[in-house]
This record gives structure tokens, sequence and C-alpha cells, in this order.
């Protein structure tokens, strides 16, 4: 369910505040999926939920070593979204939670976890890591270790897009920590100065590390964030994944036709800890065990399947085909050799000197 | 008593300036608040506005005058009751010609002392700097400020390459905080000339962002004091891509505009980052010192697939040098120069440094000591083969350093001196550098706090058991 900005005005009476006249996006229409594209993200999902699941495993087993932070309650958001960008000519960019992304961007499982293995044949050829991932073949920038960097270098993506006229757009996915970091609103400012082809995205999984939304945002409603900026924002259902599919397509129309700058916040869950380092003392397993239950984005979609009139069996074979495809993911990972030693030395500068 | 009007120094550097236009002629009544001419200085052109009241008596330097000494008495305005007839005839007497209006020395220097008291005075480029080995026998020169190669090297880089763009506070219509983008606007448009709001950390991140997507941005800082705001991005963003990626995604970005101490402006506007970006794998630093390797350099570095830190001078951006004639002058990144060549003792520096250590080498020929000046240019990857020769060839070695001495390059050089020159040292090195104290304002404070000749020729000396 996408529910639109409540107009400021009916919040806080007369006079009507500046936000009155100026025009907003229409309100995202949930997406009529057809049984295929249905198909489609249930498989995407899936693959995520499986693949993240297994990197946790390998975590525990010692194979992935160092920060690693798992999408896992959160498909929705990239599945819905990157569902509606055009590969080739758009451009996305997203933080330290990455794997989910990449994975509905559709590169390869396997060169993602011998990354995170820490392999030679990992994406970053073993010298990236989890937070370090880039596909320049995919308009994928990265994998962004820095808390909010990637809200800065998406713009200047998206500035390239209108510096070259290439008709592309930047989607950057920041999270509600990030969100209070102040290069973020100087990317703001200058977006929407200059009216660049940009989505910013808000995954609102409700905690920044171990610190909830409203105990670190004076403003808690995060779609309202871009409002001194006149970028609109839009609230969006980030556990139904035709609610963000419909809400991409609204930012995209907006962004397009070139209105500038646009701000979706996608409220989600994350049921792993932070990293796999958490404590898990903020939150209460029932509140954990309450949104598994009730508002799972791959058991909605599966609902939606079963609606469409898709078969138990028709799902049963997209698993056992996903549980294929991480299996071999994982195991390519753990036979990869390590980078040659040499690989310590390169890539450093491009060019000898 | 009639009043002199003298030629005003309107920005901290400004040494001299071009009277470019008079508002007022001889025998117009003026009051306060009168703009009386135009002055172009080393940063912009600026309005000059009566303070008194009065008639223009005479008008002693004409307008279109280049090179006007601050302090120069430009006009003189009659006071309330006076004959301006009389205060012309009497001020022509005394200054002289136009053409003559060089002050009296007492005069001069007073002029000088309430602007530049700070800083010791920069020299013109001594006339034993020839232009380095990279240009062909026989190429013609032309005398060029700091500031207009760097804005020639930009221009002709925009013109080659739709890529490259520029992109900072106050580039596109002021023209550039230190008229370093001057004339940009004009020639490439608002779409490659672009004005920032102040967000420094902002548009770095912009900027090399763009630059991952394809493009070729310069990010000009009003001064890289404001960079630090940005330093994530420089260090976190830039630098470390390439490698993280696997050599996937490259970032070839300058980063550029004044570094190190200016005039007068006090600890917080007044450092020198070398250090700090020449620690940094992935980085290339350049800090050039003449307007040919400004010129060079920059071009190079615009054109380079690795992201460049490339610190100039304020200090620097007045002064003139020779800049060969060529189509497409560019340099070797990583390729230290001799300044000067001498057998006794090497003088390493960079930046303004190398102006100090070339004066001071002028002095210890004086005393009989040949120094040899390496100009490095850059500062990362560090040229040690050529200091280390210039070291085999004279045995001893001071590094000349306008910043702080803990860390610095000055350091690294005698680190390298150390690890793989041992053998040819026939003295420790020795640094001279700033105080290791934050810049004072006091200009007594500053000039004790900054590096000068007379304490390189000490430092020579010494390493020199003279």
């Amino acid at each position: 369910m996408a529910k639109a900005a409540k107009r400021a005005s009916e919040e806080i009476g007369s006079p009507p505040p500046p936000t009155h006249n100026r025009e907003r996006p229409p309100e995202p229409q949930r997406h009529q999926a057809s049984r295929e594209e249905l198909l489609e993200y249930y498989r995407q999902m899936l693959l995520i939920r499986r693949f993240e699941e297994r990197a946790g495993q390998l975590y525990g087993l010692g194979l992935i070593g160092g920060f690693c932070h798992l999408y896992i309650g959160q498909e929705a958001v990239a599945v819905g979204l990157q569902s509606a960008m055009e590969p080739g000519k758009d451009s996305v960019i997203t933080g330290y939670r990455d794997h989910g992304h990449m994975l509905a961007y559709g590169i390869d499982p396997r060169v993602i976890m011998a990354e995170l293995t820490g392999r030679a044949a990992g994406i970053s050829r073993g010298k990236g890591g989890s937070m370090h991932m880039f596909s320049v073949e995919h308009k994928f920038y990265g994998g962004h270790g820095i808390v909010g960097a990637q809200v800065s270098l998406g713009t200047g993506l998206a500035f390239k897009h209108k510096y070259s006229g290439d008709g592309g757009v930047c989607l950057a996915y920041f999270g509600d920590g990030a969100a209070n970091q102040g290069q973020v609103y100087e990317s703001f400012n200058m977006a929407e100065l200059w009216k660049l082809p940009m989505i910013y995205v808000i995954e609102n999984n409700q905690y920044a590390m171990g610190t909830s939304v409203n105990r670190a945002s004076a403003e808690d409603q995060l779609y309202r964030r871009g409002e001194s900026f006149r970028i609109p924002g839009i609230q969006v259902d980030g556990m139904d994944v035709l609610a963000v599919r419909g809400a991409a397509t609204t930012a995209l129309d907006w962004v397009r036709s070139g209105k500038g700058p646009i701000l979706l916040e996608l409220k989600t869950y994350r049921y792993r800890g932070h990293s796999m380092s958490d404590p898990a003392k903020y939150r209460s397993r029932e509140e954990v065990q309450s949104v598994r239950e009730k508002s799972d984005p791959i058991e909605a979609v599966k609902r939606e399947l079963a609606a469409a009139g898709v078969s138990e069996d028709e799902l049963k074979k997209i698993d056992t085909e996903i549980k294929r495809i991480v299996t071999e993911s994982a195991d390519f990972a753990e036979q990869s050799p390590e980078p040659d030693a040499a690989e310590l030395y390169t890539d450093v500068l491009v060019e000898t000197y | 008593m009639p009043i002199e009007l003298k030629m005003p120094a309107l920005s901290p550097t400004m040494e001299e300036g071009t009277l470019a236009k008079w508002l007022v002629k001889e025998g117009d009544t003026v009051t306060s608040g009168t703009i009386l001419a135009e002055i172009e200085t080393d940063k912009a052109t600026m309005e000059f506005e009566a303070v008194d009241e009065g008639v223009v008596a005479k008008i002693l330097v004409a307008e279109g005058t280049d090179e006007v000494k601050v302090g120069t008495v430009i006009a003189v305005l009659a006071g309330e009751g006076e004959d301006a007839a009389g205060v012309a005839g009497a001020a022509h007497d005394g200054a002289g010609a136009a053409e003559a209006i060089a002050a009296s020395p007492a005069e001069e220097a007073q002029a000088q002392q309430a602007t530049v008291a700070a800083r010791p005075k920069q020299e013109a480029a001594p006339a034993s700097l020839r232009v380095e080995p990279e240009v062909p026998e026989g190429t013609e020169m032309i005398r060029q400020t700091v500031r207009e190669a760097l804005r020639d090297a930009m221009a002709e880089e925009m013109r080659s390459d739709d890529r490259v763009f520029v992109m900072g506070e106050e580039v596109a219509e002021y023209q550039g905080a230190y008229k370093v983008t001057q004339g940009l606007l004009d020639e490439f448009g608002a779409r490659r000339v672009i004005d920032t709001p102040i967000t420094e950390y902002g548009f770095a991140g912009v900027g090399t962002g763009a630059a991952m997507g394809g493009l070729r941005p310069i990010i000009e800082f009003m001064t890289f004091n404001f960079a630090m705001q940005a330093i994530d991005h420089i260090i976190n963003s830039a630098a470390k891509t390439n490698y993280m990626s696997g050599g996937q995604m490259r970032c070839p970005i300058v980063f550029r505009g004044p570094n190190g101490a200016a005039a007068r402006v006090g600890a917080q506007h007044s450092q020198n980052y070398g250090p700090w970006y020449a620690s940094v794998p992935g980085l290339i630093v350049i800090a050039p010192y003449t307007a040919a390797d400004a010129k060079g350099l920059l071009k190079a570095a615009i054109r380079s697939e690795d992201p460049v830190v490339f610190l100039e001078n304020e200090l620097l951006y007045g002064q003139s040098f020779d800049v060969p004639k060529l189509d497409d002058y560019v340099l070797p990144i990583g390729k230290a120069r001799v300044a000067r060549e001498g057998k006794d003792v090497t003088l390493v520096s960079y930046s303004i440094g190398v102006g100090v250590a070339l004066d001071a080498a002028t002095k210890l020929a004086e005393q009989g000591i040949e120094a040899e000046v390496i100009d490095l240019r850059t500062l990362r990857p560090l040229d040690k083969e050529t200091v280390l020769r210039s070291l085999a060839k004279t045995n001893r070695m001071v590094c000349v350093e306008e910043g702080w001495p803990v860390c610095s390059i000055s350091s690294e050089i005698m680190a390298t001196a150390m690890e793989e020159g041992f053998d040819d040292l026939d003295a420790p090195v020795l640094r001279v550098t700033d105080e290791d104290v934050p810049l004072p304002y006091a200009a007594n404070l500053e000039r004790m706090a900054l590096i000068d000749v007379d304490k390189v020729v000490a430092a020579a000396r010494k390493v020199c058991y003279r």
C-alpha cells in the first residue's frame, strides 16, 4: 500500500505552508503485475533470502570475515525498485548492505559470494569485501562503506546523466541512519537546484545499528526530509513488492520528465542484526517474530501467486532452482583460490608514473 | 591640507594592481562614498571609494596603468577651502610625473609594511631559473603568471575533451575567488563551469560520483583549508575505489585550489596539506612552483586516469615565469626538477618553498657554497631517484618546506636519505620548516613562524660544517 505524503496544510492548518502550491507526483498505484512478473519477483526475492542465509552460515564458519550486513527482510525494496529501472541506462548506488541490490540487478551470485569469502574470483578480485563491490558493466556503482557517502556520489552520477544527456536516472539507496548525515542534505540542495535525474531511496528498516528512528530523528517521517529543498517525498510500504514497484514507476515518471529529484521512504524491516556481530539487545525477539509472521515480503508474494493460480509445485521448482544456485555459489566461493600475492600491489593507481 | 589618495590594498596578498578606470576627472567634487576608480587586484576588479570630501585636484596615475604599487599616490584632493589648481601644481612638483610615481622609498616601505608585512617579500622568479629540459631547444617563451598558466591549462583541456568541467564555489560568475577560472564561463558556458553552493563535502562527493560515472571533473576548493570538510570523499571515495573494485571503477578527478599559508589570514586559513594527502595510496599529489610546471602538470593531472590532489599557492598566483609557447605543453607526473645546479649541498623543496630555497642558494653562492635546488613538483609518487642522485653528488641535504615539521614531506625525504642514501651522507639531513604552532595572525609572529631565506642559509651552512 503506497501512501502519499499528507499535505502539510492538512496537518497544521493555516496559514498554508509553501508546500501547498508545489506540484506533487500523483499518488502511486500498486503495480498490477502479470503472472510472469510476479514469478520473477518471487524468484529474485527468494534468491536474496537464501543467498543471505547462506552468507550468514559461511560467516559462522569463518569463511567470511569482517563486517557482513544481511538484507533479509528487506528484499521487496531492491527487487521492486530495480524491476522498474532500465539496465544499461540507469545507474544504482548503495551503502554497505549491498548484496541484495546486486542480486536484484542480475549480477552473478557466484562472484558476489566469492568476494564475501575474499577470493580471486570475487567481483572485486577479493580486495573489496562485503561492503565494497562494484559492477561498472551493470552501472552498479557500489557498495560504499561510509554511511551517507553514496548519496553525494549518486548525486554525481545523476549529474553525469544530465551532463551527458544520456536519459539515465540514478537511484541511490541509503538507510534511516544515513538520513541524518549532513552530506545528504548538501546533495538534496544541489540535486533540486540543478534538477538532476535522481531518486533518493531511504530504506527505513527502523534501526540505525541499534538506534531506532525516533531515538535519532527529530522528524521521523523521513519522506518529508526533502521538503526544505522542495523535493517531493512519498512513503511506501517496503514490505509489499507491488507497492514498491508502483512507487518506482511514479518516481521514474517524475524524474524522467525533467522535474528534478524525488525522495522515496520505504518502510521495511531487517530480521537479522545490523551486522553479524549484533547483540540484538535493542529490540525484542517478539518484535522481530511479529514482523516475520505478519509482513514477510516473500510470503506476501506467495499469496499473490496463489491468487494468480500458480501451483505449489511450480513454486517448489523455483525453490529447488534457487537452492541449487546458492549452493553452487557457496561452493564456488569456498573453492576459488585466494588472490595471488602480487595482487597486493595492483590497482592502487591506474597509470604508471 | 590636500588629501593624497593612495593605491589601496584591496586583498590580503595585493602588492600592486592595475588602475583600470577613473570614474572622476580633475575638477569633480566628490563626497564620501563617491566611486573614484576601478582597480584590478590580483583577485578581482574592485571599486575604489572616496572617504573624504573635496575636489579632484590632480590625477597622477593615468587609467590603464599596470603594476601600480600599493601606497602609490594616485590622485590628490583639494580639501574644503583649498584651491584645486594650486594643489594640483604642488602635487605635480612634489610627486613628479605620472611615470615617476614610484613614491619615496620610505613611503613605499611603509605601504609594504601595511599590506604584506607578514610575508618574506616574494621575489620575482630568479634569473637562474630556466625551464627544464622537457622543452626543445629554442622554444619560444612567454611571460605568464601562475594564475594565467593554470587557467590556460584548464581551458586547453576543456577545449579538447567535453568530459572535462570545472565545479566549485565562485568559479563561474564571480570569475574565481582568486581569478584562476577567469573567462572560463564566457568560453564554456554554465553547463561546464558550475557555481556550487557553499557545500564542500557535498560537491566533492558530486564530483567524485561524476568521475566514477565517466566524466573528468576539476573540483576547485576555494582553499584547501575548506577541503577538510570534504576529505572523506577525497580519500575514502576517490583514492580507494580503484583498488577496492579490483581495478574496475576509476575516478579520474582533479581536486585543486590554493594550499599553504597565505598572508595574515590566521590559523584556520593557513595550512599545508601536502603531507596529509601524500600519505594516501591511490592519490596523486602535485604541488608546483613555477607557472610552466603549473600548466604542464595541471594538464597532465586532468588527463590522468587517477584522482589527483593539485596543491596551488595563493602567494604564487601573481608571480610571473617563463612558460613555453607550445600547443600542448604536458609534463610527466612524478618527476622532480633540478631548479638550480650546485655541488656542495642539496636543498629539497616544493611549491612556495622552492622560491625560498632558490633565494637561499643565491645567498649561499655569495658565501662560496654552491647549493643544488630540487623542486619535487609531485609529492606522490615522490621522485626519490632525483633526490638521491643529487645527494650522491653533494653528500649534504636540507629540506625546505612551508609547512609543519612533524610527519612532513621533509620527514619522508629524510627517511629516504637514511634508508637509501646513507652511504652518501656526510652530515645529518636537516629540515627548515614552519614552526610547530598554528599560524599566528600578528605580523611579527607570523613572520617568525614561517620559513625564510636566513633559516635555510643557516641550515645549509651547518650541514656544510661552515
